[in-house]
């Protein structure tokens, strides 16, 4: 009977600050938003290093880590998170971005692995249906 | 289950016996997610549980417990003890989403290799501690940590289960929370091994100490005889630290005290306690599924529902068959 | 302000006139159930003498440049001199400000306006790991007095004036400017210019904060104390609703929480026994001009009025200067959209022109492509040129206060002071702003207001055109690339280590030490910071003796 139990799955998201900016308008809608849209979402307050936000991500056993910024460092931050998570083994873990990104930047943060990047104006219906559809099955 | 599963989930067991952090985090997601694989993985591990000292801390929102918890652990590993925190949040029960905010108020605590957290969402239990909760205060006891710290949060009857998992629970609360004292006749007081009154620098943390002693004395009196331990009342604040180090010191003397008089009784408890929240779960699910689905016990649900029999009859009746059918 | 007859007759006329309109919506109904303002306060139909008829013209109105000041703080207001339009800029490293600074001055601007790269915000040198690719990105780094005197090297510090926008670390921020125009042979007397100096609003809303409420408030009187006794030309703070209302705050809570913050700074500095009318008349406001028009041009008139009430009976200040507001405006940098940019230049207009009609003191708008980048120099003129066309074309500064008397604009006008008083009453009963902080009020409130805002928009409630209404289909975002020049980090790490080890170390050990104990003794910090400053002590050394003191904020857990 075990077999009729739903095998619930619930999508965990950690939501990050990385940088100096404080900004979080969009990091706590976005928060939010996922949560209203069923999730489990952990967040990690402001201005975490890159190791910081791996370390929790990898705590936390999260399917996704979504990144916020706004300060102009992204290249510097955002690749280094990822890099971090593959260190670590963790290199299922579905990353993406929103905030100021200057377009030309997108495609190399593509290349080193940022899934999307969201920008301004960006519903979160749009985020959620991407999470859903590139979450990955991880064992 | 298949042959993969059973190979995925020891090899996450020998990780967590071996306290590597990876296979904690996951073998967490296993007892959250996966009924299907918990119990094999519950069974390889639990041998080596029973080591760590499990504090619980409960108190209203906005007490400051994830800051104390905080200061609580760097003491800890100053003396060399390995921490394990499990923050639980509540579940929103429209969206079965959650905003799980702890870590903020720990983000010190990052970055220690011996230090590991853990934030969970309450899920719908009723007492604040759902299985998964239970079963991972397992897993990271038989990980090594030395001490587990479980935060839960709410008023009134969501933090009661954590008595039956920690051996020291700390009831955090503060000036300024303006209905300390219907909190205070919810229930709680009941529960608490140690009150903290936490936030000491700000507002009237003497008056609140007070109001904590005359509420446990009185409910003393109607004791038939004095317990062995008295609750402490201790203030604390995180930001000048005071009371800091003399609430670790009461929680480990808790601990003592416990262990020289009536761990085995507790572990008793806690152990009955498990065996009758499994076996109700699963008795729960089963009379769901024959009810839903079963012919024949559907049909005594029709009945209930025409008011032919009672709810106490019908009750019977199908417990009756759940015991002739034995198929759980 | 009407006869009692005229009013009846109205009331009796606007119930035949509902029945009319009962009648005409059957056929053609109205587009909305209910209309709302952007902050959600619901507006009827029609205003009429009936919806202010409670008024008293000179208790609620009065003259332009009188008490209330509801009309204005200037008699004359824009017929005299228009608003000073400020443009805020700058990043890079000093040698690149110092530039632009000059370019601006021979191009007849004397307003300058400084911005701090992220580590300089958050009192951290370059050298910081968290400052790693954030030195000089979106401002000037300044790490000690060196490079305050290179941005202000050949720039003569008593011609100019200069607004510093810095909070937590604003004491060590003016120490370094009066510390270099003193290096030009020019006195504190001389020196006139801002320190934005508005901690509170850091931990409500643009959380660049760095140590716990009461220090911060604690420092920011300071800079009020000192510069009342030794700058008195310095504006030592500017209080700001600006970021609280671009946090998603509605209009309300932008003013509320504002005030609230204002009354928290006077009180204390009273408490420290200063008077009211000395230090009051320097108090200065910002505020953001959001999109709603009539909306926001009734939030600076309900804005004047509430202060020089609350200058005036909670305060006692007998000053009328004492009891102005003045403000400073930017356009809403939120309301901008990343979609169909040249959009934004309409949008900067209209809240430009209700900044305007509010009686602003100075505006900046902003440039059409700064939803997600610095702007380029073409941007900056067209918003440039918007101020100008309102000012010169329009006739709007012709007469003071023209939407004075508009049945709807003075019911808005109460409105809003109405429910703002609500919020202030709320915080004061909560023990004051410092308090409703503490507890997460504010904060949770603006969190609320973004989160609503957001669901209105995705569910098409609220139309954004060109983001969820009259899309371009094809448009594809294009987001400049932002150039920063990561020689600026290097070149700001290599000078602060060549100052840290030229420098007389043990000078410094002994003012940081100083420093350490003023601030233990709840002194005054701002000679022992203009000391420390004087012999090249670091910013963020400066700043870790303060933490060391004050401790650090850690934020609340709040969605």
């Amino acid at each position: 009977m075990g077999e009729e139990k739903k095998e619930e799955r619930k999508i965990r998201v950690l939501i990050a600050k990385p940088g100096l900016n404080g900004h979080d308008r969009g990091a706590k809608v976005v928060a939010r938003g996922l949560r209203d849209a069923g999730m489990e979402v952990i967040y990690t307050g402001l201005r975490q290093t890159p190791e910081q936000i791996v370390e929790t991500a990898i705590q936390e056993d999260v399917d996704v880590v979504g990144l916020s910024i706004l300060s102009g460092a992204h290249m510097t931050l955002l690749p280094k998170v990822v890099q971090l998570l593959r260190e670590r083994g963790a290199d299922d873990v579905l990353v993406i971005a929103g905030g100021i990104i200057p377009t030309e930047d997108i495609p190399k943060l593509k290349e080193a692995g940022i899934a999307e990047v969201f920008l301004p104006g960006a519903p979160i219906s749009k985020i959620v249906e991407f999470i859903k559809k590139n979450v990955r099955k991880r064992r | 289950m298949a042959e993969g599963d059973i190979e995925f989930v020891e090899r996450i067991a020998e990780g967590v016996l071996r306290g590597d952090v990876r296979s904690i985090a996951r073998a967490i997601s296993i007892v959250e997610n996966e009924p299907r694989l918990a119990p094999l993985l519950i069974s390889k591990i639990f041998p080596y549980t029973g080591r760590a000292h499990i504090v619980g801390v409960t108190g209203p929102p906005g007490s400051g417990k994830s800051s104390l918890i905080a200061k609580l652990a760097k003491i800890w590993r100053k003396d060399g003890k390995k921490i394990g925190i499990i923050a639980v949040d509540p579940t929103s029960p429209f969206t079965g989403g959650a905003l799980l905010g702890d870590r903020i108020r720990m983000q010190e605590l990052t970055g220690d290799k011996d230090v590991y957290i853990r934030s969970m969402a309450s899920r719908g239990s009723l007492d604040g501690l759902s299985r998964a909760t239970r079963d991972a205060i397992k897993i990271l006891d038989a990980a090594g940590k030395d001490i587990i710290i479980v935060e839960t949060v709410g008023a009134g009857q969501a933090e009661v289960g954590i008595v039956k998992v920690a051996h020291t629970v700390l009831v955090v609360l503060c000036p300024g929370l303006g209905d300390e004292i219907q909190f205070l006749k919810a229930g709680i007081m009941e529960i608490g091994d140690i009150f903290v009154v936490n936030k000491a620098d700000i507002g009237d943390a003497d008056r609140v100490v007070l109001e904590i002693e005359n509420i446990l004395e009185m409910a003393s009196e109607f004791l038939p005889q004095k317990p062995a331990w008295a609750p402490l009342v201790i203030k604390t604040s995180v930001i000048t630290n005071e009371g800091i180090e003399k609430l670790v010191r009461s929680i480990e003397e808790h601990y003592a005290y416990i262990r020289g008089t009536s761990e085995g009784e507790f572990v008793r408890d806690k152990i009955i306690e498990e065996l009758v929240d499994i076996i109700g779960e699963n008795v729960r699910e089963y009379a769901r599924h024959l009810i839903t689905k079963d012919s024949m016990c559907n049909e005594i649900l029709e009945r209930v529902l025409k008011k032919d029999i009672d709810p106490y009859t019908a009750a019977r009746k199908i417990l009756a068959e759940m015991l002739k059918r034995r198929e759980f | 302000m009407f006869r009692r007859e005229t009013l009846e007759e109205i009331e009796n006329r606007l119930k035949e006139w509902e029945k009319l309109v009962q009648e005409e919506t059957k056929i053609i109904p109205e587009r909305e159930k209910e209309f709302r303002t952007l902050s959600g306060i619901p507006v009827k139909r029609v205003y009429t003498p009936l919806d202010i008829k409670d008024k008293d013209y000179m208790r609620d109105l009065g003259l332009p440049g009188e008490y209330p000041f509801t009309r204005g703080i200037h008699t004359t207001m824009y017929r005299a001199r228009f608003w000073t339009m400020r443009q805020f800029s700058g990043y890079g490293g000093p040698e690149e400000t110092n530039r632009r600074l000059k370019y601006l001055l021979k191009h007849g601007e004397t307003g300058l306006s400084l911005a701090f790269d992220f580590p300089t915000i958050m009192g951290l040198d370059s050298d910081h790991p968290l400052a790693h690719g954030e030195v000089g990105v979106c401002g000037v780094a300044v790490d000690t007095l060196k490079d305050m005197e290179i941005i202000f090297d050949g720039i003569p510090m008593d011609k100019v004036t200069t607004n510093m926008t810095i909070n937590h670390p604003a004491t060590v921020l003016l120490a370094m400017y009066i510390a270099a125009a003193e290096k030009q042979g020019v006195p504190p007397t001389k020196i006139g210019g801002t320190t934005q100096n508005d901690p509170l609003k850091e931990f409500i809303a643009q959380k660049s904060y760095v140590f716990p409420p009461e220090p911060a408030v604690k420092l920011a009187i300071d800079i009020i104390e000192y510069c009342t006794k030794h700058v008195p030309k310095w504006n030592p703070i500017s209080i700001s609703g600006y970021h609280i209302r671009e946090a998603g705050a509605t209009a309300v809570q932008e003013l509320a929480f504002t005030l609230a913050d204002g009354i928290t700074y006077v009180k204390q500095a009273i408490e420290r026994g200063m008077d009211v009318d000395q230090f009051a008349p320097r108090l200065s406001f910002f505020f953001a001009a959001h999109i709603d028009f009539f909306e926001e041009i009734a939030k600076f008139r309900a804005a004047r009025r509430m202060w020089a009430k609350i200058m005036k009976e909670w305060f006692g200040a007998k000053k009328p200067r004492s009891m102005w507001m003045r403000f400073h405006v930017q356009t809403s940098g939120v309301s901008l959209t990343a979609q169909q940019p040249e959009n934004n230049i309409v949008r900067v207009a209209i809240e430009a022109l209700a900044a305007v009609l509010g009686g602003c003191q100075s505006l900046h708008t902003n440039s059409m492509d700064e939803a997600w980048a610095l702007p380029s120099e073409k941007a900056v003129k067209i918003a440039l040129r918007t101020q100008q066309v309102i000012a010169y074309e329009t006739g709007v500064a012709n007469t003071v206060d023209p939407l004075a008397g508009s049945y709807y604009v003075e019911w808005l006008t109460d409105k809003i002071e109405e429910e703002a008083w609500k919020y202030i009453d709320r915080i004061e009963s909560m023990g004051g702003m410092i308090e409703a902080i503490k507890k997460g009020f504010p904060q949770r409130e603006i969190a609320d207001s973004a989160y609503r805002f957001q669901k209105e928009v995705e569910e098409g409630k609220r139309i954004i055109v060109g983001v969820n209404a009259f899309v371009d289909e094809d448009e594809k975002l294009e987001i400049p690339l932002l150039r920063v020049d990561p020689e600026i980090e290097k070149r700001q790490i290599e000078r602060l280590k060549r100052i840290k080890k030229e420098r007389d170390n043990s000078k410094v050990q002994q003012r940081l030490a100083e420093l350490r104990r003023a601030a233990e003794r709840g002194e005054n910090v701002m000679p022992y910071i203009l000391n420390a400053v004087k012999v090249y002590a670091t910013l963020g050394e400066i700043m870790d003796t303060l933490k060391e003191v004050y401790g650090e904020y850690k934020e609340p857990i709040l969605f």
